[in-house]
């Protein structure tokens, strides 16, 4: 069982305030909750560049190859019809179908991959201590542990910058 | 965007956006908390719909169900139920078909294009915008199936192996490069709109209990506001709208070279593609400002579709409409200075010959009718801008059937030419898709937040009393 300490507030910005001094004095901030996107909470909680924008870069052109392919073979090599007179391996007349693929591939892949990297899925349940993060409030969470200031001291600081609440739990 | 780097002296200072200068008129009104947004936009789904909405659910069924009845008996009868004859063998079917998917265009550019120019006033339409697109989309598809004469074999538009050579699809066809256009645009519209959806499903699913909160929980799957996830989504929306942006213009551009790439007089133009694709944010946008004065009024969201939304969709109507009469005067230019002759009649043919009546509906609603959005006086009034949005759609309608129809009935040969006369069939299925369209608008109403809760929370004013919104 571990213990961690959760802080509420209502506003946006008292909440980047609070992030930023805590992990200035050594918290390890587990996890925001929030029902929108915070800006500038990325950069305060340290959370590096997702990584997506390459799955979507390598799906799209895995759409690309395979829609060259399946154009160029079924077309040029395996019954190739005259078509207009166009040559067999018309290649500005494959380029839509050559497009949609690399678009379908890639916004499919991007769609996969955001849900399953974030660890969502259908059916999945999840248990908020704090319901109204997903209405109207902000949660943070600070995991105890070694060196991590006393429970006066952080609970002084987060009220300091608007907490609403402070309280311990375990989970 | 969450990738901008902050520094801690203006995270100290209270950085702010432009809503919080001082007299600028907001851009969600009524000072309202993240909490009242919350209450406004779940609420009516919780507390269920009312005699109004049932009663234009009646309305817009019944226009489905005489589109079934019509669409079963021409599939079951045949093509002959139609009024097309061997010389205009495309009309009400491709003209329907070439409109929704104009329709549809608005919505993805409002979620994606609107998102990637960081215009915040399409917050509180982009959900309902993108929900239209992808029920245009769905009545658009149903007129190329219907169209073809076995449409049971409709299967046979997709590349498999199969038992006939293997016979593939032909690659170089427009009308199979709309196959994968529409396919892909519906595709990706729809993950788009449903990963939007997901953030507000959470928000629903926390405020309900029982059998609602298990349903909405398993499409809400398992979304808990984290920051790590928000900053991945974050990316993972400016991806898709980077993605839907070349997309929607290919869509259409694609469509239109159903017509471009035949040398039909009055189709065999190069100014299609741009033509086509303006014309669908024109009509697309005119159906969305239609239908948010609807819903402004109806769900009581003066607060969220405001003047300031209002105004920007006018701009954005009479500024594409602008471009449609450019395209067609950039049409009438280059028939005359081809010097074709076959061209030139089919423009003649156009203003003057026997269905000169659709042009000029077509060249008044879409031309002159806009036009009166310049005035501040007339975006002003809602029930002008109303009337103007609902022209605007009769004349893009117009517009796709006089391109079909009028150069189908004269082109090369006059003994060849013939008239056209739309039978009970054809209007019955028209009527039917604008009956699909409403009745999956409505229940989408009736069972999803219309607005996207979590982005207009991040675009609303300050509170008094408090430092300035960090947006």
């Amino acid at each position: 069982m571990s213990r961690r300490t959760v802080a509420v507030f209502e506003d946006d910005h008292a909440l980047l305030l609070a992030v930023r001094d805590a992990r200035k004095l050594g918290c390890e901030i587990s996890e925001v909750l929030s029902p929108h996107p915070v800006h500038g909470l990325d950069d305060v909680m340290g959370i590096r560049k997702s990584r997506l924008p390459w799955v979507t870069l390598a799906a799209g052109l895995a759409g690309l190859g395979l829609g060259t392919w399946l154009e160029y073979w079924t077309s040029a090599t395996d019954w190739p019809l005259n078509v207009g007179g166009k040559p067999f391996d018309s290649f500005p007349a494959f380029v839509p179908v050559m497009f949609e693929l690399t678009v379908l591939a890639a916004g499919v892949a991007t769609f996969v991959f955001v849900l399953g990297r974030s660890g969502l899925r259908p059916g999945k349940a999840v248990a908020l201590s704090e319901p109204r993060t997903t209405d109207d409030r902000f949660a943070l969470y600070i995991n105890h542990k070694e060196g991590m200031p006393s429970k006066l001291e952080l609970h002084g600081l987060l009220r300091g910058h608007g907490a609403l609440s402070c309280r311990e739990e375990d989970f | 965007m969450t990738t901008t780097s902050i520094n801690t002296e203006r995270v100290e200072a209270g950085a702010h956006g432009a809503d919080s200068h001082a007299g600028e008129i907001p851009l969600i009104t009524g000072g309202l908390t993240r909490a009242d947004v919350t209450n406004n936009v779940a609420g009516p789904i919780e507390k269920g719909m009312t005699g109004r909405w049932w009663a234009a659910f009646a309305v817009a069924l019944t226009a489905l169900l005489i589109g079934v009845v019509c669409t079963w008996y021409q599939i079951r009868t045949g093509i002959g139920t139609w009024g097309l004859n061997r010389t205009v063998g495309w009309a009400f079917d491709i003209t329907n078909f070439v409109f929704w998917v104009g329709i549809g265009h608005a919505g993805t550019l409002i979620s994606a294009v609107l998102l990637l120019l960081r215009q915040k006033w399409r917050t509180s339409i982009n959900r309902s915008a993108e929900a239209m697109t992808i029920f245009a989309v769905m009545c658009a598809g149903i007129f190329p199936v219907i169209h073809m004469g076995r449409p049971w074999l409709a299967h046979w538009v997709f590349p498999f192996p199969n038992t006939r050579g293997t016979l593939w699809v032909n690659f170089r066809s427009p009308l199979l490069w709309d196959v994968f256009a529409i396919g892909t645009y519906f595709t990706v519209s729809l993950l788009f709109w449903y990963l939007g959806l997901i953030p507000d499903l959470a928000t629903l699913r926390d405020r309900a209990s029982g059998l609602r909160k298990k349903i909405l929980g398993f499409f809400a799957m398992g979304w808990n506001g984290a920051a790590r996830t928000w900053s991945r989504y974050e990316t993972a929306c400016v991806l898709l709208a980077a993605l839907a942006t070349p997309l929607v213009v290919s869509v259409h551009s694609v469509v239109s070279t159903d017509f471009a790439t035949s040398f039909v007089p009055g189709w065999h133009a190069t100014v299609f593609p741009p033509y086509f694709v303006i014309g669908a944010v024109f009509s697309g946008f005119a159906m969305v400002l239609t239908l948010m004065l609807i819903a402004r009024g109806v769900m009581r969201f003066e607060n969220y579709i405001t003047m300031k939304h209002i105004h920007a969709m006018c701009k954005v109507i009479v500024f594409t409409g602008s471009i449609v009469g450019l395209a067609y005067i950039t049409e009438l230019f280059t028939a005359w200075w081809s010097g074709v002759g076959y061209e030139q009649f089919a423009f003649k043919n156009r203003m003057y010959g026997p269905m000169a009546w659709a042009y000029w509906i077509m060249f008044s609603c879409n031309v002159i009718v806009p036009q009166f959005l310049w005035f501040r006086k007339v975006r002003n009034s809602l029930g002008a801008v109303f009337l103007i949005t609902l022209l605007v759609n009769v004349g893009m309608w117009f517009e796709r059937f006089v391109i079909i129809v009028t150069s189908l009935t004269r082109d090369y040969l006059p003994s060849s030419w013939a008239g056209y006369t739309p039978t009970w069939i054809e209007g019955g299925t028209m009527l039917g898709a604008f009956g699909l369209f409403f009745t999956l608008f409505l229940i989408f109403c009736r069972f999803l937040p219309m607005i996207c809760m979590f982005e207009v929370k991040t675009v609303l004013p300050p509170a008094k009393g408090t430092k300035g919104g960090h947006h």
